[in-house]
């Protein structure tokens, strides 16, 4: 792994909420959100991020933005720690995101061009005139056409929206780019327009993605990297070649066994997971999965703090005696 | 292939047209579509947003949102009767007794502020002659059957006390009570993770094989199609353009909008970061429709005018194979 530039690291970040609770509203609790976190992104690679809902992707990627202030540990960009209380303008430059949602992200009362523009006017980056043209050349590159900036968002359809939104994020001309779900609310066949844009963007401007998502083939389809999370945790990460081959952790394996296959000739034996996934705020003790699955060798996990091993080169897993067999 | 009585029609569609009034007038969501569901198979409708599959549905339960959604055309046969001629009471009866309906939202299908076991009784009271305590029985009863742990407790919460796959086992729970013949699942897993969503098409597959319902599931999601139907209908911009088996549509699709919609897909197989197929263009707005192909302006492909004029026809071109294509969109 070394050698190559890292652009984003995250040592073992904690996201907790308080929970609030009786008559003064004092906190009686905490919802570990995010718990204990380390990873490292390499420049020019696509990291993606897999999960449940609730299992704390997106606190994640808010937390790296700076929409949530991390309760503990430490994040580094390009080798230099980040203050989370109070960021760089570089930093908020160069770590840019787009939402999951294209309809609720996106002003609806201002034009598509004031939308892309705004970035730039915080930062004061350049002048009017300049401005103009840096818009039009974004709604180029996102695959619009320039009288789109006269628009207003209700005029273009979700897979539209979503390029207004990469647009925007890439205004300032980023180096790191957080896409939490990007494409989860469009079509098929606009999921894979969209998806095509962030591939060529990639290579055209030599970005670096950290990618969130729940559709696993989506998600193996861009990814470089792979980071599977569990209630606050990640509990496996690997090339993803490597992790699809050779899924280590039991909760990967379900996981990947439980995505329907589009052909019908493909019968294969599904790992049902019982149950949800638990409840960050009053978690079991020990492995979370191994409850969960109500695995023979839980009582094992209950006094052992499980720790990220790498098995093979930058295959790295969490060591539960319940979920992996090593 | 099946034994005479296993392949009889229970639901027939024939063409099946719904307009919506709208400010700019009328427009058509559904145009002339037919389709028949078999006794215990399942049946599956795809295609993007907009298509007209849950107007499908609802067209089928007779719910259209009145007085701006109208059947303009055609016939539904359930069984031995005639759904769009029966009376309002004579409807009210065959919903939830012999047509269950599971709604995509779990959460907005179900009453906030009643017990979950209450709305289960309610479809017991409704439809069989039971008193209340034996309705809350029963609903408890079917609330475990559909894998609710602790049915008894669990029967006095409320849906907000429940997570997103419980509250839809709550509504299969309801859909499924009264033994349902035939059963529409409008988006049953779309709101769910993949874990959870393999939870439930695997309680749905039970219980059909249990009960003996046919299946008519309406989903974008060709994966679940593929591991859950028997046959498959692919709808385009208000018209059904290919109907076949499920093996031999995803072997061998014909529409080119089939096509397209098959190699779009990411898959788990796929060669990493290799560009994917796109159908170019969003589907037409219903008011800007064509009688003739309407397919065309994404097909990438350049269509005589006649093509876009006049409607291409409905041809089996194998048995059980039906495409409705233009002679451009036809590949084979």
């Amino acid at each position: 792994m070394s050698g190559r530039k890292e652009v984003l690291k995250l040592d073992q970040l904690r996201v907790h909420f308080p929970v609030r609770g009786g008559v003064f509203r004092r906190a009686v609790g905490s919802c570990r959100a995010v718990d204990g976190v380390s990873l490292t992104i390499e420049k020019g690679q696509t990291f993606g991020l897999v999960g449940e809902s609730g299992c704390g992707k997106s606190t994640l990627a808010k937390s790296i933005v700076g929409l949530v202030r991390p309760t503990s540990g430490s994040i580094y960009f390009k080798g230099k720690e980040v203050n989370p209380r109070s960021l760089t303008p570089d930093y908020r430059k160069s770590v840019q995101m787009v939402f999951q949602d294209p309809v609720e992200s996106l002003n609806p009362r201002m034009t598509v061009g004031a939308i892309i523009e705004e970035p730039l006017l915080i930062h004061k980056v350049c002048s009017k005139h300049q401005r103009r043209q840096r818009v039009a050349k974004l709604l180029e590159q996102v695959g619009l056409a320039g009288n789109a900036a006269d628009r207003y968002p209700f005029e273009f359809s979700g897979g539209q929206r979503q390029r207004i939104g990469v647009a925007r994020a890439l205004a300032l001309e980023p180096e790191l780019l957080l896409l939490d779900e990007p494409v989860s609310a469009l079509d098929v066949s606009v999921q894979s327009q969209v998806l095509n844009l962030l591939m060529d963007l990639q290579s055209e401007l030599n970005l670096t993605y950290f990618l969130i998502a729940h559709d696993l083939a989506v998600i193996r389809h861009i990814s470089d990297v792979i980071a599977v999370m569990y209630l606050g945790k990640i509990v496996e990460v690997g090339y993803a070649a490597d992790l699809y081959a050779n899924p280590l952790h039991a909760y990967t394996k379900a996981l990947l066994s439980s995505i329907p296959v589009p052909d019908p000739k493909v019968r294969k034996k599904r790992i049902l997971i019982p149950g949800d996934v638990p409840s960050p705020i009053n978690p079991p003790p020990g492995c979370a999965f191994g409850s969960r699955m109500n695995s023979p060798r839980y009582s094992m996990s209950v006094d052992q703090e499980s720790k990220l091993e790498e098995v093979e080169p930058g295959h790295w897993v969490l060591a539960c005696p319940c979920c992996v067999n090593l | 292939m099946s034994s005479e009585k296993e392949c009889e029609v229970l639901l027939e569609v024939k063409d099946l047209s719904v307009s919506f009034a709208s400010d700019g007038g009328e427009v058509e969501a559904l145009d002339r579509i037919s389709f028949a569901i078999k006794k215990g198979k399942n049946l599956g409708l795809v295609g993007e947003s907009g298509c007209g599959k849950s107007v499908s549905a609802f067209s089928i339960m007779r719910l259209l949102p009145k007085p701006t959604g109208n059947i303009t055309h055609g016939e539904i046969r359930f069984g031995a009767k005639d759904l769009l001629s029966l009376s309002t009471d004579d409807m009210r009866k065959v919903r939830g007794n012999e047509i269950g309906m599971i709604f995509q939202e779990p959460m907005n299908a179900l009453n906030p502020v009643q017990k979950i076991g209450d709305q289960v009784a309610e479809v017991f009271l409704l439809h069989q002659n039971v008193s209340k305590s034996q309705a809350w029985q029963l609903a408890v009863d079917a609330l475990s059957e559909v894998g609710i742990p602790a049915a008894e407790t669990r029967a006095l919460d409320y849906p907000h006390q429940l997570s997103g796959g419980m509250r839809q086992r709550v509504v299969i729970a309801m859909a499924l009570a009264c033994t349902p013949k035939l059963i529409i699942a409008d988006e049953p897993t779309t709101a769910l993770d993949v874990t959870v969503q393999a939870q439930i098409l695997d309680l749905l597959q039970v219980l059909q094989k249990k009960k003996g319902s046919s299946i008519l599931l309406i989903t974008h999601d060709l994966g679940v199609v593929a591991e859950t139907c028997d046959e498959v209908c692919v709808m385009y911009a208000g018209r059904i353009v290919e109907r076949a088996s499920t093996q031999v549509l995803f072997e061998n699709p014909v529409h080119a909008y089939t096509r397209g919609l098959l190699s779009s897909i990411p898959r788990m197989d796929g060669i990493p970061k290799k560009k994917l197929t796109t159908i170019p263009g969003i589907v037409p707005p219903l008011s800007q429709l064509n009688q003739g192909c309407r397919f065309a302006p994404r097909s990438g492909l350049p269509h005589p005018e006649d093509a876009l004029l006049s409607r291409p026809p409905f041809r089996e071109i194998q048995p059980g194979h039906w495409v409705e294509a233009c002679p451009v969109c036809a590949v084979r």
